[in-house]
């Protein structure tokens, strides 16, 4: 196994209009990790991932994808390169059945999951194939947003608080769906507030405030960092 | 003979026919801007003088290359997509970012240029366009007499409208059409080529106004005028139908075509307006249009 | 970002360089008719009072209407009529033709103003063109014809507006009062709530103003200055025709506005004056003028979507930057 990053992101700064919301982040995730970017609310985790898929467009400094520039590409060839991306509003369409919203994002490689096997891993989807894709529940909905990048076989997911606004039982299977993702070999790069959902999954951590990556630790520090977290975090 | 609140069962029914082959238009042409505004959202005012642009393509077609009218149902739409998608990149694309407004005064703009240009060239009067043989000539069904020609422009129009449908609900580029309406950026984000399906969009939509033309060629005369005088009735028709819906702005088309026909018969002098009263009471009672979806 | 916003939110403030601007443009406009035909001028005054009432709505409350045409055509019908078959005296039947427009103003804005933005463009153009065809079928307008050969009359019964000089300053007369009755409502407390409204229409409602009544009472005041310079060009002209009220002339108003510069006081006059130049220059060649229209339609939305003055405004707004 190669210890160069599968995605690398060095000196990232970001503008919404004349706004600089990212300065200088740096970022490496390596293949199979799960890392978690913690942060307070408007620390910047979200535009971070908004920036590497590119979806922010005014940026400066270097995103690789094992070594391939994603800057200078537009956005569909980001995804095509790879990345696959699961929003905080998970995006999921009123005017697109649950099987059609599942089959939608075209495959970008061929190690995506089947449909039988997505469906094996998400039963309720299966029953609820054919309702309307807002008509699940906020954690199916949930699951249908993570499922869907599964099939396309991208390399590394882009999830973007995943368990917001969900019930701990529902939080609980998400957990075990990353759990799993990761025996595949998936890599993750996961925004989360609830760290003690992170704390199960994630490989690494890193801190962001302001615009700006100001710590980065590994998962099993987590414990002994909780008065720094706390600080930063606010909670 | 026979007669329905005193009006004779033929010209009646005749009538019918005509408002269900003006709805036949109303239909086809609101589908299209339906789509295009759905997706691009752009109210394409030069939808109508692409219209008019197909069935000058036929004309043309037939008087300057002998290209008989069969043919001309492809070649005529194939060329007015192209040069849409042309306006598209090079214009229209330049427009996503401001305003939705500017969009539709592009559409004027060009709309006026098309409309003028022809006119220098052909003079406002219209040109004759003769149907086919195979479709001339009509059958007398009893309770009217049917010219075969106008019968295949509702059965046309019919096939089209509903292959539109099923090419929007029932197809991948379809589901992609339908989620790029709603979130273009997010579908980009999976990887779909977004701004080649707007692309696309327009072609497509603009290819289906100038195969309307194609279809009209032979029963309104082909002149520069007939995009513009048709395009504000269909614009019309779309707010009373609202643009939420395919299937809806198909359905408000015909019924209004055929609200229009019989308002000639009962009532001829309020037939040209009739469509716009009826616009006017569904923006009293519901603003968001028969279908449509309040934004 | 809606439509006009780029430049609206500063406007320069009365200051003695405008003032003294002002006044040298008002001697010139006094002095034109000895320098250039009186008929073109007129033109331009009746034409730039148009878009000065179209730009009204879109510059300041942000409604593009696709159907100005009607209330110009309209209020030019209703005026010729009472002109000629009523024997009215000529300010009297502008009166009346201002009212005309007022009323068809309020019908239309209540029914346009339910739906926004593009919804409200197809709204007034299609409730237009309605017009157009009720316009074409009624007897009193004369169809095709129109109504030709209106009279001039005596203002007040004293003055006769057959003379050239005369009616040209009546009808500059008739400009600098609509011009200034504008620039009067944009600079009042009823300009600055529309103001409010259109930078942001919700806070605007949950500070409590009934945004719809102030909308519908920009589009009745737009709509019954329009008529006014419809029923002045009616007496200047001595005719009315299907052409003032067709979506061609609604086009023209738009363009207009749109080269001058949306939201910018003296924009529309600007945008007018060129265009009735140029459609006055073109009246003797074979140049199609629908096709140029667009053409200019075309560049000004891509390129140029600050309008001539929009674009002075802004290099004086970045040249005063620089200087600070």
């Amino acid at each position: 196994m190669s210890s160069a990053p599968l995605l690398e992101v060095r000196g990232l700064n970001a503008w919404y209009g004349e706004s600089h919301v990212l300065h200088g982040v740096d970022l490496d995730i390596r293949e199979g990790e799960t890392v978690t970017l913690l942060g307070r609310n408007g620390a910047g985790k979200t535009t971070t991932l908004r920036a590497i898929m590119g979806i922010l467009r005014r940026r400066e400094g270097v995103i690789r994808l094992r070594g391939k520039d994603l800057l200078s590409l537009p956005l569909h060839k980001v995804a095509q390169a790879g990345i696959g991306y699961v929003p905080e509003e998970r995006g999921i369409f009123a005017s697109l059945s649950v099987s059609e919203n599942l089959i939608l994002p075209p495959t970008v490689s061929d190690s995506g999951m089947s449909v039988e096997e997505i469906y094996t891993l998400f039963p309720n989807l299966y029953e609820r194939r054919s309702s309307q894709g807002t008509k699940l529940s906020g954690g199916e909905q949930q699951m249908l947003a993570i499922a869907r990048v599964l099939r396309t076989g991208a390399k590394i997911i882009l999830l973007d608080e995943p368990t917001e606004g969900l019930a701990p039982v529902i939080v609980q299977r998400i957990g075990d769906v990353l759990v799993a993702l990761k025996e595949r070999g998936m890599t993750i790069l996961l925004v989360e507030q609830n760290f003690r959902f992170a704390k199960k999954v994630a490989d690494r951590f890193y801190l962001m405030e302001d615009g700006r990556m100001v710590n980065s630790f590994p998962g099993h520090e987590l414990d002994a960092r909780m008065n720094e977290l706390h600080e930063v975090l606010g909670v | 003979m026979n007669t329905i609140f005193g009006i004779p069962t033929p010209a009646l029914y005749g009538q019918v026919l005509i408002g269900l082959i003006n709805g036949s238009f109303y239909a086809m042409l609101s589908l299209g801007l339906a789509v295009i505004f759905g997706l691009l959202r752009v109210i394409n005012f030069a939808h109508g003088a692409q219209y008019m642009l197909g069935a000058f393509a036929a004309y043309l077609l037939l008087n300057y290359a002998g290209v008989n009218y069969w043919l001309a149902l492809v070649l005529a739409p194939l060329v007015v997509g192209v040069i849409a998608v042309v306006i598209e990149r090079t214009m229209l694309s330049r427009l996503y970012g401001v305003d939705h407004l500017y969009g539709l005064l592009l559409t004027f703009g060009l709309a006026l240029i098309l409309e003028g240009a022809f006119r220098y060239w052909f003079g406002a009067a219209g040109q004759p366009y003769a149907a086919p043989s195979q479709l001339s000539g009509g059958v007398n069904l009893g309770f009217m007499f049917l010219p075969i020609y106008r019968g295949w422009v509702v059965i046309a129009s019919l096939v089209i409208c509903i292959g539109t449908w099923l090419l929007i609900e029932k197809t991948r580029l379809g589901a992609y059409l339908r989620a790029a309406t709603e979130n273009a950026t997010l579908v980009q984000a999976f990887g779909v080529n977004v701004p080649l399906l707007l692309t696309l969009t327009y072609g497509l939509g603009a290819a289906l106004a100038a195969l309307a033309g194609v279809l009209a060629a032979p029963i309104y005369q082909v002149s520069p005028l007939m995009g513009s005088n048709l395009i504000i009735i269909v614009f019309a028709v779309v707010v009373v139908g609202g643009m939420g819906s395919i299937l809806g702005a198909i359905v408000t088309g015909y019924v209004l075509g055929v609200l229009e026909g019989l308002t000639k018969v009962f009532y001829p002098e309020a037939s040209s307006i009739v469509i716009f009263v009826v616009m006017a009471i569904v923006l009293l009672v519901r603003p968001a249009g028969l279908f449509g979806r309040e934004e | 970002m809606a439509v006009g916003t780029e430049y609206l939110a500063e406007q320069p403030k009365l200051r003695t360089p405008a003032i003294v601007l002002g006044a040298i443009a008002i001697a010139a406009l006094l002095a034109a008719p000895f320098f250039f035909y009186p008929v073109l001028l007129m033109s331009i005054l009746c034409f730039a009072l148009f878009a000065c009432a179209f730009n009204l709505l879109i510059g300041y409350v942000g409604l593009l209407s696709f159907g100005h045409a009607a209330f110009f055509g309209g209020a030019a019908y209703f005026t010729a009529h009472a002109a000629k078959v009523w024997g009215w005296e000529p300010l009297a039947a502008i009166l009346l033709g201002v009212a005309g427009a007022a009323v068809m103003g309020l019908v239309m804005g209540f029914l346009a103003i339910r739906r926004q933005g593009i919804y409200f463009a197809m709204i007034t153009l299609a409730l237009s063109q309605m017009f157009a065809f009720i316009c074409l079928q009624v007897p009193f307008t004369h169809g095709e014809d129109g109504i030709q050969g209106v009279p001039r009359g005596y203002l007040l019964g004293l003055i006769d507006l057959n003379q050239p000089l005369a009616m040209y300053y009546l009808t500059l007369a008739i400009f600098l009062f609509g011009f200034f009755a504008i620039w009067r409502i944009v600079h009042s407390p009823f300009g600055n709530i529309l103001k409010a409204i259109r930078e942001n229409e919700r806070r605007a409602v949950s500070l409590g103003y009934r945004v719809d009544r102030y909308k519908l009472g920009a589009f009745v005041m737009s709509a019954a200055l329009a008529g006014l310079a419809g029923s002045t060009k009616a007496i200047v002209f001595q005719f009315a025709t299907l052409t003032d009220v067709q979506w061609q002339m609604s086009g023209e108003v738009i363009l207009m506005t749109l080269l001058g510069g949306i939201g910018t006081l003296i924009g529309p006059i600007v945008g007018a004056s060129l265009v009735i130049a140029l459609q006055n220059y073109l009246a003797a060649s074979d140049f199609p003028v629908l096709v140029l229209i667009g053409i200019i339609f075309v560049i000004c939305v891509l390129l140029f979507r600050r309008g001539i003055v929009g674009e002075i405004l802004e290099l004086m707004k970045r040249r005063s930057k620089g200087a600070a």
